[in-house]
């Protein structure tokens, strides 16, 4: 039981890795990777979105959109299908609860708040959280396996932006092409970063 | 009379010469030869012997024993195939050796070095052939000068390839290597990867059926079953404990030993199969101070503590847990890995906390792959390269780590005191 808990979220964190595996929230894995402590910042922030919003999701999709979900509220709605709907509701979920974090971070951290900027609202729309929420559907995992791998996914998000951030406070210092400043080096650093993460692929859990 | 020549003849090279863009490719070979004689003109500077130049070549020293291998070991697992009843592989090389009259004969060793030297010395020269010829280019374009770097990433590659790897891959990765894995980021001193090890992964996942498997590592063909062409890694990953037991040759003769391992008298990839060697270079880097021996005390320790854990956990379906640590610094490319490739200072962090740290880690990482993960028999190329990546964020936090003890040490200190 907890071994099960735990291979999902080392899965989660190492195997399929949201940022160097899936490719997915990419626009602030670029973005927001150029200091170690915001990046920081930013990761604990998507760690705990995740975290919430999955298995909010999980619960949503179970009790409402998954065919035959409402057979709870009344016999008569056993047929229904309301999964056309988990677009719209997953991305509502993920902008609450970013708006809350969003809110709470402005009125307690406001320096890590300023250094986020625009890109802790868009946090909403970051492809690794409502990926990871449609993963977990396409998966069929139970609640407490959704918020495992909600928080698994997170880590392994926040690990990949630390070290990309810590790649690139060092490559300030680094003579680079002209031609690849900036984005260009960062776009191939990932894709070379990736391959050392290629050490976990295969691992069966 | 020398240096009156090299001036005469270097002279169009020089600013304002008519090949002044060419003067990376002339400065290369004039400090070959001799020392620069340019100081630095301000008042301060600090002098010392060991210059990049002497540095790379120590390394190189420190490299001898594997290359001594690579020649010698090659031709001697073909040899000894071939003796039990494996062919030659066709091709030029085995007109080479009939041509000579020298024969197959695995006891001799003129016969093995000379089979071997023809399967290692082709890697050798494409390797510094296309390597160096990228590394010359961009000197020319981006105006720095041939950096001495390619020649130790040049020196390694050969050593971590299979004997059979085909020379236009060897030509295609150490392109990888060199360009995407250090020229972009700034040419030597500015990688972030191992070049060698960022061009030979770069091979690993493009041409598997080149890089993997068991027909690759003895330089003859295999096929007629005679022989088992496997790594010693590989047959421990499927069977375990057993391969100790399991005979080495049809004539009855015995497994593996720890002796025979640590020799390192097996197939492999070309230079990594002798711990012996492996620990002449330790011993040459960490005396020179120019290999971290913390780092390659650490990544021992990582591999004892995890293969000891594997050990005592046990499983009833992966054999391989069953294997006693010890047996982790014997076999595949730990060794060379270890001394050579975890400790290259470029990709390692410079704190010394954040160089136990990382080796550590890529001790249990290594143990790890080779024992967990189906995919892979072999560890040490992901689990190096894999902590590059980590690296500057580990000496990131070892930096911070050092100022908050300092700030609470300051701290400690009465005002106006100390």
């Amino acid at each position: 039981m907890l071994e099960d808990y735990l291979n999902i979220a080392v899965k989660a964190i190492f195997v399929e890795n949201m940022a160097l595996t899936f490719f997915l929230g990419m626009c602030s894995f670029l973005a927001v990777s150029k200091r170690v402590s915001t990046a920081i910042g930013l990761g604990l922030a998507v760690v705990f979105v995740l975290t919430v919003t999955v298995p909010l999701n999980h619960a949503i999709n179970d009790y409402l959109l998954r065919p035959g979900a409402l057979g709870w509220a009344h016999a008569s709605l056993t047929g229904q299908d309301l999964s056309f709907l988990r677009f719209l509701t997953f991305i509502g979920t993920i902008a609450a609860t970013v708006q809350i974090v969003e809110m709470a971070l402005d009125r307690f951290f406001p320096t890590l708040h300023a250094a986020l900027g625009v890109f802790l609202p868009l946090i909403a729309v970051n492809c690794a959280i409502l990926g990871a929420s449609l993963l977990m559907v396409e998966r069929g995992l139970t609640l407490p396996e959704a918020a495992v791998f909600g928080f698994g996914s997170g880590v392994g998000w926040l690990l990949a932006i630390a070290a990309l951030a810590g790649i690139r406070e060092r490559l300030r210092y680094h003579h680079i092409p002209a031609g690849l400043r900036g984005l260009g080096i960062t776009f191939l650093l990932t894709g070379l970063m990736a391959i050392g993460f290629l050490a976990f692929g295969g691992i069966q859990l | 009379m020398l240096r009156g020549l090299l001036d005469r003849l270097g002279a169009p090279f020089e600013k304002g010469g008519p090949l002044h863009r060419l003067w990376p490719l002339w400065d290369a070979q004039d400090t070959f030869l001799y020392t620069p004689g340019k100081t630095t003109a301000g008042p301060s500077h600090g002098r010392d012997r060991l210059d990049m130049k002497r540095l790379m070549f120590t390394v190189v020293i420190a490299l001898a024993g594997t290359v001594a291998m690579a020649f010698y070991n090659t031709g001697l697992q073909a040899n000894l195939a071939i003796g039990r009843g494996a062919t030659p592989l066709p091709g030029w090389r085995t007109a080479v050796i009939e041509a000579l009259g020298i024969g197959f004969s695995p006891d001799s060793v003129l016969a093995a070095v000379i089979h071997g030297g023809l399967w290692y010395l082709p890697v050798l020269i494409v390797t510094f052939a296309v390597g160096g010829a990228w590394e010359m280019l961009f000197a020319i374009i981006r105006r720095h000068e041939v950096s001495e770097g390619f020649l130790v990433t040049g020196m390694l590659f050969p050593l971590i390839l299979p004997p059979t790897v085909p020379l236009w891959q060897v030509a295609l990765g150490i392109s990888f290597g060199v360009v995407v894995g250090k020229e972009i980021f700034g040419g030597s001193g500015f990688n972030i990867l191992n070049p060698a090890l960022t061009a030979r992964a770069f091979l690993f996942f493009a041409y598997p059926s080149d890089l993997t498997g068991d027909r690759i590592w003895i330089a003859a063909d295999t096929a007629p079953d005679a022989v088992s062409g496997a790594t010693w890694l590989a047959r421990f990953s499927l069977t375990g404990n057993e391969a100790f037991a399991e005979t080495f040759h049809p004539a009855g003769g015995p497994g593996i030993t720890a002796w025979d391992a640590f020799i390192g008298f097996l197939p492999g990839s070309m230079g990594e199969t002798s711990v012996l060697a492996c620990l002449f270079g330790a011993v040459v880097l960490a005396a020179t101070g120019i290999g971290s021996l913390r780092i390659m005390l650490a990544v021992a320790a990582g591999t004892l503590l995890m293969g000891g854990l594997l050990n005592l956990v046990g499983s009833d379906t992966n054999p391989f847990f069953a294997v006693p640590f010890w047996w982790h610094y014997l076999m595949g490319g730990w060794a060379f890995g270890t001394v050579f490739m975890a400790t290259e200072p470029v990709t390692a962090p410079s704190t010394d906390g954040g160089r136990v740290v990382y080796g550590f880690l890529i001790g249990v990482l290594v143990v790890l792959i080779r024992v967990v993960n189906p995919a892979y028999p072999e560890g040490m190329m992901l689990s190096i390269l894999l902590m590059n990546v980590f690296a500057p964020l580990i000496d990131h936090f070892a930096l911070r780590s050092n100022v908050r003890r300092r700030a609470a040490a300051a701290a400690l200190v009465p005002e106006g005191g100390g």
